[in-house]
């Protein structure tokens, strides 16, 4: 998300997936040459005692992000649809299982 | 970053937000507007941590050749690509704050930024191994832990990977000391030389005292730093004079003693002449840590050109089939 200065590695941000079943994490970035270089500098940096199963790595200049000067337009839709939620209906105490 | 207009002062939303997430103790994450003063701050802050793990390698570094056992060159091995790991978690830190990295390594080499005094002091022993996980590593933590939940986002979490190590670099220093001092008499003395040297520059690494630390306040308003310099060099004592006990040695501080009324140890006056003098470069081993640093960066050029070009044939190649 940053300009690359001249002559230095591409930035890489680094997802590891902690073990099966669960999602993977953005743990952090590293510099590299290449894709394959990247992986094998996240294993390196992020998985010396045994925290992933799987590594990705994407070129930070990939990335697309939301804006935080958008931060009220972009998730401001969401904020007045609490009937979104299962706290918003009132069920007696006394039926089962809900 | 946010475009402000710079003679007009930035927005009061924009400040207000920012203080208003400080305050609630929320972290502040890289593309969120941020006082000019505070981005300053951190990005010296973390480099000179980023620089002192990097340094940090080179006393312990300097013995893995010469490692008791293959046990001990193991774990030692281990701790300095630690310390190289977490290095590059601060660096990578660090340039969220629009900083880059071939800058940061510049300002370590030309000495514009600096790193911790305690890697001025040279390993005269193996027994400065154990002392530097126990008490340099010990400090440290005391210094980091805190810092987990510093206001700045990239470097809570970078911290927060840094802690979950550094529990280990300071458990195989301590049992190394343990170890030797079950030994010979000849060992135990090793350990108690060794600790001498090493007790006063610990303590030194929280930094000055309160009084002379001017930018302590602004730091802790704005959520960096939860304690002071001095409030953490007391825990330290604190947490190591039984420590000391339990291993056997004695402490080098005539003064060192527990208060009752405080519920703390009291302890001697630092030497600030020294500190001093070892902060502006005039300690054992500054000229020599800076120039190791540079020559493995000099001598390292030729290896990261080859891979760019590398990367930019297969590029090129990949390119071509498609």
């Amino acid at each position: 998300m940053t300009g690359q200065v001249q002559g230095e590695w591409p930035l890489y941000e680094v997802f590891v997936r902690g073990k099966r079943g669960l999602n993977h994490v953005h743990v952090g970035s590293l510099h590299a040459a290449d894709d394959q270089m990247a992986l094998r500098h996240a294993r390196d940096v992020y998985t010396r005692r045994n925290e992933g199963v799987s590594i990705w790595v994407v070129r930070s200049a990939e990335i697309t992000a939301s804006s935080p000067d958008e931060k009220d337009p972009l998730f401001a839709p969401s904020g007045d649809k609490v009937y979104r939620h299962p706290t918003f209906y009132d069920i007696p105490d006394d039926v089962p299982h809900m | 970053m946010t475009a402000v207009d710079h003679a007009a002062g930035p927005a009061p939303e924009l400040v207000e937000s920012f203080e208003s997430t400080v305050r609630h103790h929320d972290r502040i994450e890289p593309r969120d507007w941020m006082p000019e003063g505070y981005r300053k701050t951190l990005v010296r802050q973390i480099a000179q941590h980023a620089h002192s793990e990097i340094i940090g390698m080179q006393p312990e570094g300097n013995w893995l050749t010469r490692a008791p056992s293959l046990r001990r060159k193991a774990i030692l091995l281990a701790k300095v690509q630690d310390e190289a790991g977490h290095g590059l978690y601060l660096y990578s830190a660090c340039e969220t704050l629009g900083v880059s990295r071939q800058q940061l390594t510049e300002m370590l080499i030309s000495g514009a930024q600096k790193y911790s005094s305690i890697f001025n002091y040279p390993t005269l022993s193996y027994a400065d191994v154990g002392t530097i996980g126990w008490l340099v590593d010990g400090a440290a933590i005391c210094n980091q832990v805190p810092l987990c939940r510093t206001s700045y986002g990239p470097y809570g979490r970078a911290m927060i990977r840094i802690c979950k190590e550094e529990s280990f670099h300071q458990r195989q220093g301590y049992e190394l000391l343990m170890t030797m001092m079950r030994g010979t008499d000849e060992q135990r003395a090793m350990v108690q030389e060794s600790v001498d040297r090493f007790w006063w520059p610990s303590l030194m690494m929280f930094g000055p005292s309160d009084a002379d630390s001017p930018n302590t306040a602004q730091s802790m308003e704005w959520g960096i730093k939860r304690h002071t310099n001095d409030e953490l060099r007391q825990r330290f004592v604190d947490m190591t004079v039984p420590q000391a006990e339990a291993l056997g040695v004695t402490l080098p501080d005539p003064e060192l003693r527990w208060n009752d009324e405080r519920g703390s140890y009291d302890f001697g006056e630092i030497d600030w002449d020294e500190f001093w003098t070892v902060v502006k470069g005039g300690g054992p081993c500054n000229a020599q840590r800076i120039a190791h640093r540079r020559r493995a960066w000099e001598d390292g050029a030729w290896v990261r050109e080859a891979a760019t070009a590398f990367a930019a044939r297969q590029q090129g190649a990949e390119g071509a089939s498609a």
